[in-house]
């Protein structure tokens, strides 16, 4: 083989080496250090705990916090949802969504970094995992130590801790479900429902798999934002961004010489040896990078130690480290785009939620026979009535039709609709006219219930059609 | 041979011709275990369930599970949670189960498989019937009579209509007379004139002095009211002449064109709770007396 092959050979293995990926080959144990945005990352952390108090707050006689499956009612504070509400879950999503995407397009993955469950908890694990087996060289060693009580007992120790938060967060997770203070006395003495076990054992399950094993394979393979970060963000996207300018080239500085051809970086990797999820940040935004900042601290701490200014590793957007200056918020198109849809769901939301009808009403034409011709000659049309009463007493309401001057109401029960308040019972309405009454074939009238007990004065309306013969 | 791998090296398998190594790119771990995972899954289920097909049969797979086994324990399951209600249908009478809106509400809701497998192949899924051919259940003109028990009456024994032909004995012009005054009453034009026809010809036997078919329920004959709007077999004068001149339910083999209209007895097939329940669904078309 020629030098020349050897060569081309070689470059082929390093091009291999370049691209090869982190498919959860190894395990990553990165380095934990304190610094700037290590704190942040505890702030965010800490929300989390409000996860595991919520639950437990009640709200007149009911969990504060309840979704009540088997009722078709959830409970936010006072607030009660209907299944009829549930148009505003669309905007509840519209808004996550776009939430993701300006936060995405302003900053990156702050949501990865610093809110995410599955990095939040994979954190929790293995600071518990640093403080039990030691810092990472210690860790490794222990990985490939031979077996041995104190290797024993440290493993288990781990591992029984991380079963334990796992089945924190699964019988906490399903507490929203459920009365959480009776659901702990079903777990204790082991008289939950099948359902109950379900939830809270794949919640203990995965929780374990994916905080104590899977970790940053979750976010390169299973989760789809890293895939489609690419197309949220832009050049003035702000990202934890090596300064490829200043730092290069890179290379080990040497006690006393002052080589002025070499970039600031001295090419520790310590900025690797932090990384939860094992990137090199030098090679630019990339799918595992799940901007948590932790190799800037690194990277601000050996800058001190050098003496050369922090900020090698920062957060920069393109436009910065190109030397432009970043336009305000407020000129961004997609900044600006964002920003209409996210107050259009949110005013959305808050409509519906101050909003939310006391009685849902719906009215069913009879589809066959559309009409029926009647003995005297009227024509009569059946309508199926589903009223549901959302308040917690009993409603009474008279029904008006309004549209055909003249026609005949017939119902069930009287001149009077009761609506308790659990429960529906559809019932048929009868409305009969004269052929004479009729100008067209299709009618349009108007249902309306009027409230007679309430105080409220309840009037809801709702649209219907009469059908007759061909004119 | 071993896997190698060293540091800032892409890894391999170790062997090596000619200075070319062979590289390994193996599937993500967790890949793997999902592999692993998924055909320990497949014999776990074939152990289980019915799996394998044999020549003549299959196995059965040790739990015994068959999908017929599942859909009737979903059936029990269903009519124990109906069973309550039903015994409730079975005690109450008519008039108590139009009155309470739960048990109407149930029996209407109920009696739509019931009313589709035994009813909707003539009367329509709506009641509405078929002009000329089945009577729309819907409308508020009863041959036999709307209210609760006279409906569940119909349904058990099940009804005959029953009309002598007139061609043997009425001439063309009387039945042709005739044909005129029922057109005309059914729009409220009769005349004094026609109705006396109507009287001499022998039609108020059934059908009432007055046409409007009063004679209805006291004779059983379910004789129809000629002064409403709603027609049994057609409004035309083409129609009304056939009815008159070939009658209903006249033996088919001597009077070929006469009307058939004889609704089966559901005493046999179905449950009491049943036609109950029905009678509730038909009343509630919008007729119900």
């Amino acid at each position: 083989m020629s030098e020349q092959d050897q060569k081309e050979i070689e470059a082929l293995y390093t091009d291999a080496h370049h691209w090869n990926i982190n498919a959860g080959e190894e395990t990553i144990h990165a380095k934990r250090m304190p610094g700037r945005f290590r704190t942040y990352k505890w702030y965010a952390a800490s929300l989390w705990l409000s996860f595991f108090i919520l639950p437990y707050f009640r709200s007149e006689d009911h969990q504060a916090i309840l979704f009540d499956i088997p009722h078709r009612q959830f409970h936010l504070g006072s607030l009660t949802i209907w299944p009829q509400d549930v148009w505003m879950l669309s905007l509840v999503l519209i808004l996550l969504a776009i939430t993701l995407f300006a936060v995405t397009a302003v900053a990156g993955r702050v949501w990865c970094g610093y809110f995410c469950f599955q990095t939040i908890w994979t954190d929790w694990f293995t600071w518990l995992e640093d403080k039990i087996e030691g810092n990472p060289i210690q860790r490794r060693k222990l990985d490939t130590a031979a077996w041995t009580v104190k290797k024993l007992s440290k493993k288990l120790l781990k591992h029984l801790l991380w079963i334990l938060i796992s089945i924190l967060t699964g019988v906490t997770f399903t507490a929203y479900f459920t009365d959480a203070y009776q659901l702990w006395i079903d777990v204790v003495t082991l008289q939950a429902p099948l359902i109950a076990w379900v939830t809270i054992g794949s919640l203990i399950f995965f929780t374990y798999v994916f905080a104590g094993f899977m970790r940053e394979q979750v976010c390169f393979w299973l989760c789809p934002y890293a895939r489609i970060q690419s197309v949220m963000v832009d050049k003035d996207t702000e990202l934890p961004t090596y300064d490829l300018a200043r730092g290069e080239p890179r290379g080990k500085v040497k006690r006393g010489s002052d080589d002025n051809k070499k970039g600031d970086c001295i090419d520790c990797r310590l900025c690797v040896g932090v990384c939860p999820t094992g990137v090199d940040i030098r090679e630019g935004m990339q799918e595992g990078c799940i901007t948590c900042g932790m190799c800037i601290d690194a990277c601000d701490s050996i800058m001190d130690k050098v003496n050369r200014p922090r900020g090698l590793i920062r957060y920069a957007s393109r436009k910065e480290l190109s030397g432009e200056t970043l336009p305000p918020l407020y000129k961004r198109p997609r900044v600006i785009t964002y920003s209409v849809v996210l107050l259009l769901s949110l005013a959305g939301i808050i409509y519906g939620l101050t909003h939310i009808p006391p009685v849902e009403l719906s009215v069913v034409h009879e589809r066959q026979p559309l009409f029926t011709l009647m003995s005297n000659g009227s024509i009569q049309n059946r309508y199926t009535i589903k009223a549901v009463n959302k308040t917690p007493q009993q409603l009474t309401f008279k029904l008006v039709v309004t549209g055909l001057d003249g026609v005949n109401i017939k119902m069930p029960d009287g001149d009077i609709i009761t609506l308790q308040p659990e429960g529906i019972i559809p019932f048929h309405v009868f409305l009969r006219a004269t052929p004479a009454q009729l100008k067209k074939k299709k009618t349009k009238i108007r249902f309306i219930l009027e409230s007679i007990n309430s105080t409220d004065n309840i009037k809801i309306k709702k649209k219907s059609v009469f059908i007759g013969p061909k004119k | 041979m071993a896997k190698q791998n060293k540091p800032k090296q892409v890894p391999d398998t170790g062997y090596e011709w000619d200075g070319i190594r062979e590289l390994t790119n193996p599937p993500p771990r967790w890949w793997m275990i999902s592999f692993h995972a998924s055909w320990i899954f497949c014999i776990i289920y074939f152990v289980l369930y019915p799996a394998i097909p044999l020549v003549n049969d299959y196995t059965k797979g040790i739990l015994g599970w068959t999908q017929i086994k599942e859909f009737k324990e979903a059936v029990a399951e269903n009519d124990a949670i109906k069973a309550p209600y039903l015994k409730k249908v079975a005690e109450m009478d008519g008039q108590a189960l139009m009155a309470d809106a739960g048990m109407r509400n149930f029996a209407d809701s109920s009696a739509k498989a019931i009313f589709g497998d035994s009813c909707a192949g003539c009367h329509g899924t709506g009641g509405e019937g078929a002009p000329g051919l089945f009577p729309n259940l819907s409308d508020d003109a009863w041959l036999f009579g709307g209210d609760f028990d006279t409906i569940v009456e119909s349904i058990t024994d099940g009804r005959e209509g029953s009309m002598p032909a007139h061609i043997d004995t009425i001439d063309e012009a009387g039945i042709n007379k005739l044909a005129d005054f029922v057109i005309a009453a059914a729009q409220g034009k009769a005349t004094p004139e026609g109705l006396a026809h109507f009287n001499a010809s022998g039609c108020a036997d059934c059908h009432g002095e007055d046409a409007a078919g009063g004679a209805i329920n006291d004779l059983g004959s379910g004789a129809a009211n000629l002064t409403d709007a709603i027609w049994r077999f057609g409004s035309s004068k083409e129609e009304v002449l056939r009815t008159i001149r070939y009658g209903v339910n006249e033996d088919p083999d001597e009077v070929p064109n006469t009307r058939i209209a004889i609704m089966p007895a559901f005493g046999e097939k179905l449950s009491p709770e049943a036609i109950k329940m029905l009678a509730v669904k038909v009343h509630q078309f919008g007729g119900g007396k």
